[in-house]
């Protein structure tokens, strides 16, 4: 075991996998001799040269489009989209090209492309690099949305998406980077999909979160411990595939939910976690599921983007309302 | 402003606006004085030219070019009668599309196609009846069958682009002597995908032509509605790879110029912009009406340089071509036609079930209930 940061342990994943399988090549922008914006893939140019690492031309849709291309002629790309915010000029090639190419074709052609990008608020960058879209992407049947909070998720869900013969979009924690610490086992191990975690036990009322809003929901948690208030946690890990029998679980256990997300409220994710529970876990609620997310703005400029991301107050408010309706 | 007749100059609204149009269309075949042409509409080839194929490939190119014809009556008649979806006729660019599938080696050459080259897809592996069966709204129609080196039909104009630039890098750095031939359309090279894809093919030097049928229309949109440069072929340069102009309705230019792309790309030398300039003599496809935006003349104008009638009346100046030999040919596609047909109505129809198949290697429990669910109710 080693301590890393979510960088070093993305890092980790995408070195050892290049080192096992020669098929795998990463493109994407300033990802070799810059090492990555974040130095996700530092080193990587040097360890494996220009014919597994590409610099590509700035053009989102042909650095997806292309790595469909690359994974039918026999290649295993991952490739790095800057943010999560410009996948808007590659979207049209993610969704219906890549998701559906195994469809389309009837099993013939399968897209085995791993979009690594970051997103997520609170580090002040220029309009657009923080945007939460990854609700959009849900609606892409054949893609895996995978979204991990911490360094361990991180190594074994990335090594997952690699190998998965489907595509995966993989979003990674912006402010998480190099803020999440924690233990990575050394060497080759997968983190399965479709398979949520409860990060802390508590059983009054269940937080639901994913990617950087599960520190979000822990941080809410503590707080609400010195008031008496035992929030679990729940990390989704994944929305597709989405573990419902874990999110189910996980609310009937408490009869009260709160779900905490980035995006902005109308149709998140959020939406179909609450509309998962009505349908499945509906006798179990002792209080409308609650939600806090972003307002329906757009991202708004840094200086006051503190007051759009959802915070540990507005996270406890919401939990307190749960927690004392009747 | 609108022309008004008068005495000096009597001609209708009408009439000018055919005028205009027919120069738009024609202005499409002004490119820099650098076509290469070979076959003349009257069947001789060009002084100081010669055909690039020998006079056997003539026929069976001649065969695939008549199969074409004989399939879109064919599909359309069916169309009309309920039996088969909407349908995209090749007519008027078979040459185009023969003459530049000839350049390619199955074995190896990848077509990555838009949705109009049906007998270079066919010629290279896709079965016929399959191709049917797809138009049928059969979805096994979709599978490529193993070993063919033949991607999906594409419906998003130009994102066949991208993925033939992916294909042809990739085989490149795997060592490979695959060329990959990417089709689409004049509309198509207006979409952004047509610019990141052949800019990306220059800098990775991908073994891709692009092939570009120019074929003045996209369902209405006149060609001069897509780019205000004299021609499409141009656009080369501004990528760092070659750009050429054939005449798109002269099998031996198509040809001879697809060959030497191809060859270009086999030996290195990167990627090729082909504009061949064409004519759609149709309808987009079954479900437009060409008559709301296209005068009889325009159509008519284009029997002349009919591709077919140009190959067949070489063919005659080489005594390898007679009415018999016509009948005969012409009498086995028939067959063949028919058979493929036969083939794709026997086709068991199909199932509910196949909207789930084919999603996820590994579906998600929650689409696997859905699947239960849903057949459950039926
Ligand atoms: C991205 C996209 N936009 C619009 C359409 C609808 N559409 C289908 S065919 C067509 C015209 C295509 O013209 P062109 O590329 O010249 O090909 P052609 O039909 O002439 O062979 C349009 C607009 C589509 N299929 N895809
Ligand atoms: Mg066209």
């Amino acid at each position: 075991m080693a301590t890393m940061t979510m960088i070093e342990a993305i890092r980790s994943a995408l070195r050892e996998e290049m080192a096992r399988d020669e098929r795998v090549v990463a493109l994407g922008q300033d990802i070799g001799q810059l090492g990555g914006v974040f130095r996700a893939t530092d080193g990587l140019l040097k360890e494996f040269g220009a014919d597994r690492v590409f610099d590509m031309p700035l053009a989102e849709g042909v650095i997806a489009g292309s790595a469909l291309g690359l994974a039918v002629s026999g290649l295993v790309p991952v490739a790095e989209i800057q943010f999560l915010g410009f996948t808007h000029q590659a979207f049209h090639q993610i969704a219906p090209q890549i998701a559906r190419y195994r469809y389309r074709s009837q099993g013939r052609y399968n897209a085995q492309v791993t979009i690594r990008t970051p997103f997520g608020g609170g580090v002040r960058t220029p309009e657009l690099h923080s945007d939460a879209i990854e609700a959009q992407f849900v609606q892409a049947p054949g893609l895996k949305v995978v979204m991990p909070s911490n360094p361990y998720d991180a190594k074994g869900m990335l090594l997952e998406a690699i190998r998965d013969p489907d595509p995966v979009l993989f979003c990674e924690p912006l402010r998480g980077y190099r803020l999440v610490k924690g233990e990575v086992p050394e060497g080759d191990y997968t983190v399965p999909f479709g398979q949520s975690r409860v990060t802390r036990e508590g059983s009054d009322v269940t937080l639901v979160a994913w990617s950087a809003a599960v520190q979000l929901a822990e941080r809410a948690a503590e707080r609400l411990a010195e008031e008496g208030i035992e929030a679990k946690v729940l990390d989704l890990r994944t929305l597709v595939p989405l573990d419902v029998e874990g999110l189910v679980s996980a609310v009937e256990s408490t009869g009260r939910c709160v779900v905490v997300h980035e995006a902005p409220l109308t149709a998140g994710f959020g939406a179909e976690v609450v509309a998962t529970l009505q349908e499945e876990a509906f006798y179990s609620l002792e209080a409308p599921v609650a939600r806090v997310a972003a307002p329906d703005t757009p991202y708004p400029i840094a200086s006051i983007e503190d007051y759009y991301v959802p915070s540990v107050e507005r996270v406890v408010d919401a939990v307190r309302r749960t927690v004392s309706a009747k | 402003m609108t022309a008004q007749p008068t005495a000096d100059d009597p001609k209708t609204e009408a009439e000018l606006d055919l005028e205009s149009k027919q120069e738009d269309v024609e202005r499409s075949f002004a490119g820099p004085g650098e076509r290469l042409e070979i076959l003349s509409p009257d069947g001789t080839v060009r002084p100081g030219t010669e055909a690039p194929m020998s006079t056997e490939q003539v026929r069976d190119a001649l065969r695939w070019m008549m199969l074409s014809r004989t399939v879109d009556v064919r599909a359309i008649s069916l169309q009309r009668q309920g039996r088969m979806g909407t349908f995209s006729a090749v007519r008027g660019q078979e040459a185009s599309v023969v003459g530049s599938s000839f350049a390619l080696d199955p074995a190896r050459d990848w077509i990555v196609p838009q949705y109009r080259e049906l007998p270079g897809v066919v010629r290279h592996g896709f079965p016929l009846d399959g191709y049917l069966l797809y138009w049928m709204g059969n979805p096994a129609g979709g599978r490529v069958p193993d070993g063919v080196k033949v991607l999906p039909l594409q419906i998003a104009l130009a994102a066949q682009l991208p993925h033939a630039v992916g294909l042809g890098w990739g085989l490149k750095l795997q060592g490979s002597e695959s060329v990959v031939a990417t089709y689409f359309g004049d509309g198509a090279s207006s979409e952004g995908d047509s610019h990141e894809a052949m800019n990306l093919a220059g800098v990775m030097r991908a073994p891709v032509v692009f092939f570009l049928q120019n074929n003045g229309w996209a369902i209405s949109t006149p060609r001069t509605k897509q780019t205000a440069a004299a021609n499409f072929a141009s656009r080369a340069e501004g990528y760092g790879f070659p750009g050429v102009i054939v005449d798109g309705n002269d099998l031996f230019a198509v040809y001879a110029a697809m060959r030497e792309a191809v060859e270009r790309a086999r030996t290195g030398g990167g990627p090729t912009l082909i504009e061949s300039q064409t004519y759609r003599m149709g309808a987009h496809n079954t479900a437009d009406d060409p008559t709301r935006y296209m005068e009889p003349v325009e159509l008519s104008g284009w029997d002349e340089r009919d591709p077919i009638r140009r190959v067949t009346a070489w063919l005659r100046s080489q005594d390898a071509w007679d009415d018999d030999a016509e009948r005969e040919m012409q009498a086995g596609i028939d067959r063949q036609v028919d058979e493929a047909i036969e083939s794709a109505e026997a086709f068991a129809p199909p199932n509910p079930e196949q909207i789930y198949t084919h999603v996820y290697a590994d579906p998600p429990e929650r689409l696997r209930a859905q699947q239960r669910a849903a057949l459950d109710s039926h």
